[in-house]
């Protein structure tokens, strides 16, 4: 199927999301996404940053859809025109969430240990208003602990949902979800239950803001301080490849090994979640061998004169 | 011909609700003539011809959404009523639930037919647990005389049919929230495509309808959808329940010809009979509270000075700048002494609760819209307030997952439109507007 995305013509399957074919093409006509996660199914359609306008249905129907769409849950259909930067009405519909998303957000960007990796302060540089409108006050809620290493500050919290399809992925007894409506809805663990599974500090990596935090470096560090380390061991539950974040020979804290878009790359077929021994336990350089560093290639302040990063490097041309 | 009434003409008969009552005055023709002498097709087909639209409040053809229906071999396919009306202003299905429950159970059993389901559903809001007691009632006489079960008249048609409560989300009357509801899930609207149609209930081809739409199937296949669609105006065929409330003579459920003109639904003898104390009328609500208000002026008029009229289509004239929609006919009547602000502030109030929380614009929005609203009302707002909650509203609408965004922004977007006198009076007269809402103001009261 051929759909155009910013006047760049691409081939993709039947079924692929817009947001999926922008991400062939890449560079600047990938809409951002706040709640899609390509590796978790059941998420995406629920943030509204990645709407697109659909210039085009299909070849079949070329009339405009009326309504900016969201791009990570809409299936391209043959010949379907596809606007996203170049589209005003795009701009101004990602405005207004990202206004929305920070209304109840804590602006304190400088004592959040999100900064500098997070998705949501990238969408406020590049789409937010420099004041707030917001007078009233912000809802706000008790920092909660999600067993003993995952710090659940719902302050921050955009609902994207991520993490409660981890759970999901997890475990069929899942006690960590959504609770209340509207404005009143958080993430919570019913009645304080933790998530007891090897594999629970991946919410903190799926989290794209602030508001899953791992214990065991919270506060420790600003990451662009830290180096970004390639390393992997021999684990018995999972892959063992993981990003090393170090100052000195200290490692501060281990994380997934996250693509361009924020999520956990798949290395040989497999999506490389990280268990909660490598993530938490291994903080002695003895117990990984070190590739070499790691290349953030994302916009972002960590990346920011260390590495080459995608921004310098020309944009990739498909024809 | 007035008061022809096709679903409340036997309401008033003593004994209505039970069975056998229900059958001596004509009830169960439908699924007699349905299953005995009729094709599932030719059931879709009298509803085409109908022209019944829905009546829950987009008003989509009926028939065109049976025939959308997905018929897969080998997976079962769903009917689901939505009876979880919660709308502010709307209480026609209530009534008619109430009343004469087995029009509903009717209705369900030949819809059913007509789309070969063998399970249905009625999803009914929580806070009607009385009124699942009358269904559920009715539902067993129906098992008993046959009408349900296995083996309906002999013909080989099998139909179960439940009446499931929901827990009195607003949201859940989004159809694929009610969908999820109805699964066990948490009520969030799912994002679409796949529409129900295609993948409803438990993954299989659904249709989701109105209760009033439900119980219009049955005069539809008793008297054949050319008599029904001889009845209205254009596309707008049929009688529709209208749920008239506010500052009326006499308010309550009225079934009305569409096409009836909004004049002699207000003040005529046969309907509300007026403005109650001898009041003016200000302002309406037609369609229930999400749809755009209207100023006296374009009441009964449309902007072209036609006369306006009870059908989809009239109540739509002008589209937003000086129209409405007909909705689910929650007819909403303020007289001279209401305030615009309040009763804006009031609904969005509603929406601010009722949003499910599951995308951001409509999260976030509907309680900033609240809260700006709040602050209006109480005497502590700007002028720049208003500009603000226009501008909200058009953030909100469009770029939601389902209506509700759209819901909750339209009557702030119209009331602004059409008020904004009223709006600006509240900024300018501080004191008065607190010393009005006394007891609403978190402020100290000023002497």
């Amino acid at each position: 199927m051929k759909v155009t995305i910013d006047d760049i013509e691409v081939e993709v399957e039947a079924g692929t999301s817009i947001l999926n074919a922008a991400r062939k093409i890449g560079g600047e006509v990938v809409p951002p996404a706040m709640c899609y996660y390509s590796k978790l199914p059941g998420t995406g359609g629920k943030c509204r940053t990645c709407l697109v306008e659909v210039a085009a249905g299909s070849t079949a129907d070329p009339r405009p859809m009326p309504k900016l769409v969201a791009s990570c849950s809409t299936p391209v259909m043959d010949g379907m025109i596809v606007k996203n930067k170049t589209s005003q009405r795009v701009h101004e519909g990602r405005s207004a969430v990202v206004e929305f998303l920070l209304i109840n957000h804590p602006l304190d960007c400088p004592v959040c240990d999100q900064a500098g990796e997070c998705n949501l302060q990238d969408l406020g540089y590049e789409h937010g208003s420099v004041k707030t409108r917001y007078e009233e006050e912000r809802r706000t809620f008790d920092p909660i602990d999600i067993g003993d290493k995952i710090k659940l500050h719902m302050n921050r919290c955009i609902l994207c949902y991520r993490c409660v399809e981890v759970a999901n992925q997890l475990t069929e007894k899942r006690v960590h979800g959504v609770m209340h409506r509207g404005e009143h809805a958080e993430i919570s663990t019913y009645i304080e239950h933790a998530i007891d599974n090897e594999f629970s500090g991946n919410m903190i990596d799926v989290c794209p803001v602030g508001a899953l935090t791992d214990r065991t470096f919270r506060f420790k560090s600003r990451v662009w301080f830290l180096k970004p380390m390639e390393a992997e061991c021999d684990c018995t539950k999972c892959a063992g490849k993981v990003v090393l974040w170090m100052f000195g020979k200290e490692i501060y804290r281990v994380t997934g090994r996250k693509d361009q878009y924020g999520e956990i790359e798949t290395i040989d077929n497999k999506t490389a979640w990280i268990c909660n021994e490598c993530r938490y336990d291994k903080k002695d350089l003895a117990k990984w061998k070190v590739i070499g560093p790691r290349v953030i290639d994302r916009h972002s302040v960590i990346s920011q004169g260390k590495y080459e990063t995608s921004i310098n490097s020309p944009i990739k041309k498909i024809n | 011909m007035k008061n022809r009434k096709l679903l409340l003409e036997n309401v008033h008969i003593p004994g209505i609700e039970t069975y056998d009552v229900y059958r001596k005055n004509g009830g169960y023709r439908s699924v007699e003539k349905a299953i005995k002498s009729l094709t599932p097709d030719e059931v879709v087909e009298e509803v085409k011809k109908s022209g019944l639209r829905g009546r829950g409040g987009a008003g989509f053809p009926t028939g065109m959404k049976w025939s959308f229906l997905a018929k897969p071999e080998g997976i079962p396919r769903y009917l689901v009523c939505n009876a979880d009306e919660s709308e502010p202003g709307t209480f026609k299905d209530r009534y008619l639930m109430e009343k004469i429950p087995h029009l509903l159970v009717e209705g369900m059993i030949t819809a059913s037919y007509a789309l070969g389901a063998n399970t249905s559903y009625i999803y009914i809001r929580g806070e009607f647990m009385y009124i699942l007691h009358i269904l559920e009632k009715a539902i067993a006489e129906a098992y008993d005389n046959g009408f349900l079960g296995k083996n309906i008249l002999g013909k080989g048609y099998d139909l179960d049919l439940f009446v499931v409560p929901g827990g009195g989300a607003y949201i859940c009357g989004e159809e694929t929230a009610l969908l999820e509801s109805l699964e066990g899930k948490r009520g969030n609207p799912r994002i679409k495509p796949p529409f129900p149609a295609v993948k409803g209930l438990w993954g299989a081809p659904t249709v989701v309808n109105n209760v009033e739409t439900i119980a219009a199937v049955v005069p539809i296949v008793n008297d054949g959808g050319e008599a029904y669609a001889a009845i209205g105006i254009g596309k707008s065929t049929g009688t529709k329940l209208i749920s008239a409330c506010g500052n009326l003579v006499k308010p309550g459920v009225y079934e009305i010809d569409l096409g009836l003109s909004i004049e002699e639904f207000i003040y005529g003898d046969d309907y509300c009979q007026g403005i109650a104390n001898n009041k003016r009328l200000k302002a309406c609500v037609p369609g229930g509270s999400s749809v755009p208000i209207l100023p006296h002026y374009l009441v009964t008029k449309t902007a072209n000075g036609d006369d306006r009229l009870m059908s989809y289509e009239s109540l739509a004239e002008g589209a937003f700048a000086s129209g409405s929609m007909l909705g689910s006919g929650g007819f909403i009547v303020f007289d001279e002494d209401q305030c615009i602000v309040r009763n804006t502030w009031n609904f969005t109030r509603f929406y601010a609760h009722e949003s499910c929380g599951q995308c951001s614009p409509c999260r976030e929005g509907t309680g900033w819209m609240e809260k700006v609203l709040y602050r209006l009302e109480t005497g502590n707002g700007n002028l720049r307030d208003i500009d603000l909650l226009a501008e909200i509203n058009k953030k909100i609408e469009g770029n939601t997952i389902c209506p509700l965004g759209d819901a909750a922004a339209w009557p702030v977007a119209a009331a602004i439109r059409h008020f904004r006198d009223e709006f600006e009076w509240h900024v300018s007269h501080k004191e008065e507007a607190i010393k009005r809402n006394y007891g609403l103001s978190k402020e100290p009261m000023l002497a």
